[in-house]
């Protein structure tokens, strides 16, 4: 008999998957970090426009969301297809927004009450007869600080 | 008595786990856009105010369309065009005497306008303008400002406009807050950002 015995030869031997927790856990942890909850479920289409001349917006408890666009393509069927005005979870009418930034207001401490942005996410092929519209009732609110949230990028993208 | 090893924990669902955990948080957050153009309303007046009478060489009228076609000064503009445009319009410093410029770097024509302080930019455009549209436009306005404050400043202090106004806003920024401040108040006055907008036709 040969001193070297031939290992039985059973198949490759099965890959080690412990690391592969480890790797999800890493990927778990990254969207953590640099994502936030969801505070509004988006009932409208909200592909913002591309600007590079912008300014970060900090202290979050100060910013008043105004959301604008067509609706998402499950509720095209019902409300159909014009750009509409979203506040806080429901569809509003341009009514509503002076009443809508009241209440804001009013949900704030009293110092901080005139430091409040008006930050507008307006989809990027909305009619600017709304936006004016917005802005026309954010004068009225006497809310004359906004932004145009936008996202970083060459400004010669929103023409494509 | 005899040492025995401690059976291995069969650790085959971990990854499952942890992907049913990396899921619900894909599902419920976003990645949040926190950053934009920051403007500033005009109130509105109660009392109709004559506007102050300026003069037509210190306008720089930008109309937008339906389309998205520019049309700057009565004459039809390519986009890619339009930030330099208005920095040859605001740098320009045609001004005399009392309204002369003496930073301005521009060709002092007498068609445009007389000084920075002077100059005004209006910006029109239709309720069928292009959101999109609008927000490129205004973009390269702004832009245009920064690159001839981003000029001065440098000049003037050695630092970019822009990087003084983010270490402004920065609540960590450890250096003298009220000189910076102060700095950036004579930079804003050599360049006021005068943009006016109309009412959508």
């Amino acid at each position: 008999m040969s001193k070297f015995k031939k290992k039985d030869d059973g198949g490759t031997p099965a890959i080690s998957t412990a690391s592969l927790p480890d790797i999800v856990f890493m990927l778990l942890f990254f969207f953590m970090v640099v994502t936030v909850m969801r505070d509004n479920s988006l009932k409208v289409q909200n592909i913002l426009p591309f600007a590079d001349q912008v300014e970060k917006l900090d202290k979050k408890n100060l910013i008043m969301y105004i959301y604008a666009g067509k609706p998402s393509p499950r509720y095209q069927e019902t409300f159909g297809t014009e750009a509409r005005i979203q506040l806080n979870d429901k569809y509003a009418s341009i009514n509503d927004v002076q009443q809508f930034i009241k209440e804001e207001r009013q949900s704030k401490r009293e110092e901080l009450r005139d430091k409040l942005t008006t930050a507008l996410k307006v989809d990027k092929e909305t009619n600017m007869g709304l936006v004016s519209d917005i802005k026309q009732e954010l004068r009225k609110a006497e809310a004359l600080k906004i932004n145009y949230t936008t996202k970083q990028g060459e400004a010669g993208l929103n023409l494509e | 008595m005899a040492k025995r090893a401690a059976p291995e924990v069969n650790a085959g669902s971990m990854a499952d786990i942890a992907f049913l955990l990396l899921i619900f948080f894909l599902v419920t957050t976003t990645i949040e856009t926190d950053s934009g153009i920051t403007r500033k309303l005009p109130p509105i007046d109660d009392e109709q105010e004559d506007p102050p009478i300026l003069k037509e060489r210190n306008i720089f009228v930008v109309l937008v369309n339906a389309n998205g076609d520019l049309l700057v000064e009565d004459e039809i503009m390519e986009f890619k065009n339009l930030r330099q445009a208005t920095i040859d319009f605001l740098d320009n410093g045609g001004g005399l005497g009392d309204e002369a410029c003496d930073y301005c770097q521009g060709p002092r024509l007498t068609s445009s306008s007389d000084n920075p302080i002077k100059a005004v930019v209006s910006l029109q455009n239709d309720r069928k303008t292009q959101y999109g549209r609008y927000i490129a436009v205004q973009n390269e306005l702004v832009a245009a400002y920064n690159v001839l404050r981003d000029r001065e400043a440098n000049r003037l202090y050695n630092i970019d406009f822009t990087e003084m106004e983010d270490a402004y806003n920065d609540p960590e920024f450890l250096g003298d807050k009220d000189k910076l401040k102060e700095k950036i108040g004579v930079i804003k006055n050599l360049f006021p950002q005068k943009l006016s907008e109309a009412e959508p036709i």
